[in-house]
């Protein structure tokens, strides 16, 4: 991102002094980031969770899209994980492990609260209604 | 010894350091033959004698230092002399038990008792190495507390005969050799191929051969090797029964295993059918079991994932066997939609997937028939995938995955809204199967 922000920059400052070639630079970079912008948006749209009665919905991905069902009497331990950059944005990753190493549900994006509301709620309705292997 | 003390503290066998050196034991001996022979002095062979010495110690510490008893519900051995261990293992959560015996373990009748457990740590506890005769005795008793006996009612049947315990199981398949070897060199034809010629090519020119092996080659035959005779050697004379305490599998060739896989552990069944298996009829039935990857150290001849049922059978004896296993199996199976054709044509004519209100069954494969059974109660989680390909042809893949290690379900290549549908009635029929008190 800051690279698009410098070429344009680049770009409006050609276009002052009638520099073709940095204003082909700017519109092309100006595309590239719309594209990305859309890319980006539709991965993040794709994200979603839904807390059912029984089971937790996990939703993810845009090429493969991918929708978990994960019973909450299924679920062994609920991992919150944030990297750095999540960090800095205040987010974090609540990632679901059932016995099952193919298990793949994994919320990324949430707010640090929500995680935390959602590790504890998964916890206590795992617990209520656990099942043995 | 163990009857008629189970609450004491209890050693291993003492030549249990001597088996578990394995090969090195061979070596050692094999070093000492010039000195017994007396082609050696005992001053020139001084260097041979401390190294076995210092080993042999090792060996005593270390079986001096390890101790097991049964406290109650749990199994706790305790290990180590400078780093002391001591590990508890819950008998409620034992997903099956083996006595194995490998050969050197044979010729000193001693044998090892494995316990497999559940949990996500997926530990397995072994007792390496106990007397043969006590074994048996030893590893019923387990199972009984595993069930949920106390452990006074149990030691108090100290004398039950192992005789009259195997007069209660009732034997439902043995391995017969010659279709076992018959069966591996067609599902390893290459391999066993390139083998032969390395051996006909060795008495014609060997100076050829030896180049093809110095090059690494060598490497590829021993490993290979291995692994064909390593599964020879599991799988000769498999026999399968059905006993009070679930499924007993006995057999092997120079290193005997004897495991019993408890009622209801079973996560998965599947049905192979290799390629140049189908025009004889014949296929492959295994098991999976809950636990986790193995950890180091725990043999080589467990690292198969699955436990083999029947090594090698006709089709109508392993679909008896499924039976028994999965008592209300799916009869009737849907096709994929024909456009499936474009996405994978060679997996086509094997897709096909069924239900009853407790089990799926999905079969796949190109060239290897694939057929999985999967009881719902079992599921941990189902997932719907739709690739870019599948988008375009308005195809999905319902995965349902369970706790064992090597069986993959998946309801490969659906309709879109068929997909979507079965995902949200097995949800409802796997929860359904879940509350359902559970059977032993």
């Amino acid at each position: 991102m800051p690279a698009v922000v410098v070429v344009v920059l680049l770009g409006v400052a050609g276009g002052v002094w009638g520099s073709g070639v940095a204003l082909g630079f700017a519109g092309g970079a100006v595309v590239a980031a719309a594209l990305l912008w859309r890319f980006v948006d539709r991965r993040f749209r794709s994200w979603g969770y839904a807390e059912r009665e029984d089971d937790l919905l996990v939703r993810r991905g845009v090429m493969f899209a991918r929708l978990s069902v994960v019973p909450y009497g299924r679920m062994q331990f609920i991992d919150v994980t944030a990297g750095p950059l999540e960090r800095a944005f205040g987010l974090a990753t609540v990632r679901l492990h059932t016995a099952a190493a193919a298990t793949d549900a994994r919320i990324p994006g949430l707010e640090r609260e929500e995680a935390a509301r959602l590790r504890d709620r998964l916890a206590e309705l795992g617990e209520a209604q656990a099942a043995g292997l | 010894m163990s009857a008629s003390a189970p609450e004491g503290w209890q050693r291993l066998h003492p030549l249990s350091p001597v088996v578990r050196g394995g090969r090195a034991t061979i070596a050692i001996f094999v070093l000492l033959i010039p000195i017994a022979v007396g082609a050696d002095t005992l001053r020139n062979a001084t260097p041979q004698i401390v190294v076995i010495g210092v080993l042999a110690l090792g060996g005593f510490v270390s079986w001096l230092v390890t101790r097991w008893r049964i406290e109650g519900d749990d199994l706790r051995i305790e290990t180590g002399l400078l780093r002391r261990q001591s590990l508890r293992f819950p008998l409620a959560q034992v997903q099956a038990i083996d006595v194995v015996r490998p050969g050197l373990a044979r010729v000193f009748r001693v044998a090892e008792l494995r316990l497999r457990m559940a949990g996500a740590s997926g530990a397995t506890a072994r007792l390496a190495y106990l007397a043969e005769h006590e074994v048996e005795p030893l590893r019923d008793q387990l199972l009984a507390l595993a069930r949920g006996a106390r452990l006074d009612e149990v030691a108090s049947a100290p004398g039950e005969e192992e005789g009259a315990d195997r007069a209660k199981e009732h034997i439902l398949a043995t391995v017969a050799t010659g279709p076992l070897v018959a069966a591996i060199v067609l599902e390893n034809l290459w391999v066993v191929a390139v083998l032969a010629g390395l051996l006909v090519g060795f008495t014609v020119s060997p100076r050829t051969v030896a180049g093809l092996l110095g090059g690494g080659g060598f490497v590829w035959a021993l490993s290979m090797v291995t692994v064909v005779w390593r599964r020879f050697n599991q799988q000769y004379r498999l026999t399968v029964a059905e006993g009070p305490e679930g499924l007993h599998l006995r057999g092997g060739l120079v290193a005997l295993t004897a495991e019993v896989i408890r009622p209801g552990r079973v996560q998965a069944v599947r049905l192979v059918e290799p390629v140049l298996w189908r025009p004889l009829g014949w296929c492959r039935l295994e098991v999976d079991v809950a636990g986790r990857q193995r950890r180091k150290g725990e043999g080589e001849a467990q690292r198969g994932q699955l436990r083999t049922l029947l090594p090698v059978g006709k089709r109508a004896l392993a679909v008896e066997l499924v039976d028994r296993l999965v008592p209300d199996r799916p009869r009737e199976l849907s096709r994929p939609p024909r456009r499936v054709l474009w996405k994978s044509p060679f997996r086509y004519p094997a897709l096909s997937w069924g239900r009853t209100e407790t089990c799926v069954v999905t079969t796949s494969g190109r060239l290897r028939r694939v057929t999985c059974w999967v009881a719902l109660e079992k599921v941990q989680s189902l997932r719907r995938v739709q690739g870019p390909v599948q988008r375009r042809l308005r195809l999905a893949s319902v995965h349902v995955d369970t706790a064992g290690r090597a069986v993959h379900t998946t309801l490969r290549d659906r309709d879109s809204a068929e997909a979507a549908a079965a995902l949200a009635e097995l949800t409802d029929l796997a929860r359904a199967a879940r509350r359902k008190p559970a059977l032993a």
